[in-house]
């Protein structure tokens, strides 16, 4: 196998952090959601708290990309 | 069809000096990222200084200045508390420069000709010499204050024996990883933004030149593609600024309070 298949591949294999991250994210507003609706009075004071967890989790799936992208284009 | 052009996302992270050169060991070079640096401070400058005129009926921009100045000092006391006026500058500074800094990293055209925008928050240098102040402000605040008591923010409180031992370096692990977190989060999200951006900027122009019913359903989709990763990203730009400055007043807070 030459370098550069190599480096498709790898690239590829770091996209799944990508959907993994996106599981996460449906994760945090989903369990958000469930519990803000049941009791929508204490939902607004958690919304910093829910940026939080989605900033958490999308991170993870920003560093997979960006692997990705450095694996794709930066290594010579 | 003519082989495609190498794509080359990297280039829009280069830093090149605009006047004086990198060579002959000069520290002092003027570059693309100083003259962005200056712009988003010359706007910041611009919009709180427009806003400060303490009229009884204010105006517009005096309600957008004093809602952004209220929003960050209402989080700032929810977080440290009584003791949160105290360390409101640093992260209102820290916040209004992510901010500022992320959305005009967005602009896709100049404001002075010829100067493409380059995001200065996509360096780590910058975010991490952000996140190390905030550490510089936690660790002193929690060595002044508390004094080497400050290392009971490591031990749970209530907890059994057994579980502080284990407990205990996991704490002690996950805050020296924090100064690194902290500042990897809004370097990232630009950067890597910024190169989904460029990627299917090109995929647009590689699929016209194919000539092609194809090649023009693909160039609709990346374009189509590129206006909502484009509004992702104006949300992300806010949503990082928030979260820095949110998790700037958490970390002092631990250090003020101790749990």
């Amino acid at each position: 196998m030459d370098v550069a298949s190599a480096k498709l591949i790898g690239a590829g294999l770091a996209a799944i952090g990508v959907g993994a991250a996106s599981l996460g994210v449906g994760f945090v507003f989903g369990s958000f959601l469930q519990s803000a609706i049941r009791n929508p009075a204490a939902s607004d004071g958690q919304q910093g708290r829910l940026y939080i967890g989605f900033a958490a989790a999308e991170l993870l799936g920003l560093m997979a990309f960006a692997v990705a992208m450095l694996i794709l284009f930066a290594s010579k | 069809m003519a082989a495609a052009p190498d794509i080359d996302p990297m280039h829009q992270f280069v830093i090149e000096p605009i006047f004086g050169s990198f060579g002959h060991n000069n520290p002092f070079v003027f570059t693309n990222s100083a003259l962005w640096t200056l712009i988003v401070l010359g706007t910041i400058w611009v919009f709180m200084f427009g806003g400060m005129k303490r009229e009884l009926i204010p105006g517009r921009w005096q309600v957008a200045v004093e809602g952004l100045i209220s929003f960050v000092d209402d989080m700032v006391n929810v977080s440290i508390g009584p003791q949160g006026k105290t360390y409101l500058p640093w992260v209102f500074t820290a916040f209004v420069f992510l901010l500022f800094a992320n959305l005009m990293g967005n602009m896709p055209f100049g404001v002075i000709a010829a100067a493409h925008p380059f995001t200065v928050t996509s360096q780590f240098t910058f975010t991490g010499v952000m996140s190390i102040i905030t550490f510089a402000i936690v660790l002193g605040v929690g060595f002044w204050t508390h004094g080497l008591h400050f290392l009971s923010l490591f031990v749970p409180k209530d907890a059994p024996f057994i579980f502080k031992i284990f407990i205990t370096p996991i704490e002690l692990i996950s805050f020296l990883v924090r100064p690194f977190s902290l500042g990897l989060r809004p370097f990232i999200a630009m950067f890597a933004g910024h190169v989904l951006l460029d990627v299917f900027g090109n995929f647009v122009v590689q699929a016209i030149n194919a000539h092609s019913a194809g090649g023009f359903a693909v160039t609709v989709l990346c374009f189509l593609f590129i206006m909502f990763v484009s509004m992702i990203e104006l949300l992300v730009a806010a949503i990082q600024a928030y979260v820095f400055a949110i998790l700037t007043s958490l970390y002092i807070s631990e250090a003020v309070n101790l749990h």
